[in-house]
């Protein structure tokens, strides 16, 4: 009797990634406060920093906000993505991780199932971003900005691919967490460098020699890089280049993801 | 056919056995109990066998399937009711079992029915729609006791299912659980250290101490062992050699300030009893209980609460602690 005969099928895999994406989902709509937070913060960064900043920056083509608009979507993204992994954690200390580890699903599932979640509730967080951001560009707050649907749709697409590898990481980093606070401390070492590095708030071939190669190591770079590319036209790299390093490190923290979530314990 | 078998099954952590080298079988449709005071390596044998924990040494195998080879097949196989509540409090009733179907690939119509059923059986169709953070411990207690029962598992594992709560609430679920054996002929590995409880419900069970094995039996036989009745004195200078002088005592004991006197039919010897051994503060005869056959293996008493206290106690202090 080996492993071969203890397999599941295909469709029993899919249903135990819905189950799991079933729950995050319906814990997601009840808990509206975490919704509103995610929508605030990037507008206070784009009007009071972007506003009171971007009289002194000068950026060819676009007015300062609009130049981080993408930055701010790709920020946003960044916070509720990483941030999703306390929920393991906290699954965990609930004791409902039992009920999912003891159910005939694979702990791949259980993480695909947590990822496509996670990466759920960060993009209905930026449908609202982006077209609350179309309003305010129509309404003359950030002239430059032009959010038409099939740009929207676009970035979309470029975030669904940004989120899934950050909630990824978020997951990767619950996994090994035993508690809430310890998650905090350990995801604030890979959120602020993330963003500060990423060129959400600068562009990306001003920087001095010595820094380059952090900004480049940054997988959200390229993600600001395409949604600029998407959302204003111009891009430091080519929108190709931006879209295939994001799907290779997709690949790379899910398979990662799947071998933390097999050695994790209860 | 045995539907669980244990060999060797051994847990270790650092210089801590948990569990050491449990060998047993258990029969298809038993009610099979698991005792043993806190810390003995109940709820240890019982995450190994749920795939939770991987044992250190030593095979165990649960309807035919390896737990460390086929642990999918195994989980195929079983339901668990845990000790701690591990349902989704943010989610309703209904919405925790929806989970639970979805999560056991349950077809939508047929999950749907099972839903009906056990909310039926355990009297909660009524708030089935209501979030499971308003329900009291007994409710929540009993919503996890329908999901255990929803895929109709071949093997129910239930971990101190009734720990903390009301002796009513306790009893409605023991009906509850009889029922689902006498129906299902679902074979019930019971951990409790409720005595009373293990003794009327279990047809087998094992005592164990300090993750060992050290009686296995049905309730009948292992109280025979102990034999008769029980006489309890409290007394300050017990005669013992006296009372042994009697001839009817078959087992006389001293410990922490009482003396335990094992007798055939006491309630006859009661005043010979006293006469012999001096001054009596208080005297009590009951027949011989799971808890004294407990001190005849261990002795030591068994203690009916836990020191960490029950769930119930537990979820409103995680829950103030997150507010």
């Amino acid at each position: 009797m080996g492993r071969a005969h203890d397999a599941l099928s295909l469709q029993h895999e899919i249903t135990g990634i819905g189950a799991v994406w079933y729950r995050e989902w319906k814990v997601f709509v009840r808990e509206k406060s975490r919704i509103v937070a995610s929508i605030v913060n990037p507008f206070l960064w784009l009007f009071v920093f972007g506003g009171g900043l971007g009289r002194s920056v000068s950026i060819p083509g676009v007015d300062y906000q609009a130049f981080i608009f993408p930055g701010i979507l790709a920020q946003a993204t960044l916070f509720s993505s990483i941030f999703f992994g306390v929920y393991i954690v906290w699954d965990r200390k609930i004791d409902f991780l039992k009920e999912v580890l003891v159910a005939p699903i694979t702990r791949t599932s259980v993480f695909l199932g947590k990822v496509v979640g996670g990466a759920t509730d960060s993009l209905v967080q930026s449908l609202i971003l982006l077209v609350l951001g179309a309003v305010a560009a129509r309404a003359g707050w950030i002239p430059t900005l032009q959010l038409t649907p099939g740009r929207i749709a676009s970035a979309l697409l470029i975030l669904a691919l940004t989120t899934s590898a950050l909630v990824s990481v978020g997951l990767i980093i619950g996994s090994f967490m035993e508690s809430p606070e310890g998650f905090q401390l350990v995801s604030s070492f890979v959120l602020f460098p993330a963003f500060f590095l990423s060129g959400a708030l600068f562009p990306v071939g001003q920087v001095p020699a010595w820094l380059r190669p952090l900004v480049y190591a940054d997988p959200l770079t390229y993600a600001v890089d395409a949604l600029r590319a998407v959302i204003l036209g111009t891009s430091h790299f080519t929108l190709a280049a931006d879209v295939g390093v994001l799907a290779a490190f997709l690949v790379m923290v899910v398979g990662v993801g799947s071998w933390a979530f097999r050695r994790m314990s209860i | 056919m045995a539907i669980i078998a244990l060999d060797q099954l051994t847990k270790r952590y650092d210089e801590l056995v948990a569990v050491d080298d449990l060998t047993l079988n258990v029969e298809d449709g038993e009610f099979f109990g698991l005792l043993g005071p806190n810390g003995a390596g109940k709820t240890t044998t019982l995450m190994m066998l749920t795939t939770l924990l991987r044992p250190t040494s030593g095979h165990a195998w649960v309807n035919g399937y390896d737990l460390v080879r086929q642990p999918l097949s195994v989980r195929k196989s079983i339901g668990i009711v845990f000790q701690d509540p591990s349902s989704d409090d943010t989610l309703t009733g209904y919405e925790n079992l929806k989970l639970h179907g979805l999560l056991y690939h349950m077809p939508a119509p047929l999950r749907e029915r099972r839903i009906r059923e056990v909310l039926e059986l355990v009297d909660l169709t009524a708030r089935k729609d209501t979030i499971v953070k308003h329900y009291s411990g007994g409710m929540r207690r009993r919503l996890e006791l329908a999901r255990g029962l929803m895929h109709r598992p071949k093997v129910l594992f239930l971990d101190e299912p009734t720990l903390g709560l009301d002796p009513q609430s306790r009893e409605h679920i023991w009906a509850y659980v009889e029922r689902l054996v006498a129906e299902e002929r679902t074979t019930v590995i019971l951990t409790t250290h409720y005595m009373e409880e293990a003794d009327r419900l279990c047809n087998r069970l094992a005592i164990i101490d300090h993750g060992c094995i050290v009686a296995l039996d049905t309730p009948d036989n292992l109280k025979r062992v102990v034999g008769g009745d029980v006489v309890t004195l409290r007394c300050a200078s017990p005669n013992l050699d006296a009372v042994r002088a009697l001839g009817i005592v078959d087992k006389a004991e001293q410990r922490d300030g009482l003396v335990y006197l094992t007798v055939r039919d006491a309630k006859s010897h009661v005043a010979a009893i006293l006469q012999a051994i001096g001054s009596v503060e208080s005297v009590e005869v009951h027949p011989a209980s799971l808890n004294d056959v407990f001190i005849h293996y261990t002795g030591r008493e068994m203690r009916d609460t836990g020191e960490e206290g029950g769930w119930a106690e537990r979820t409103m202090r995680y829950r103030s602690s997150t507010k």
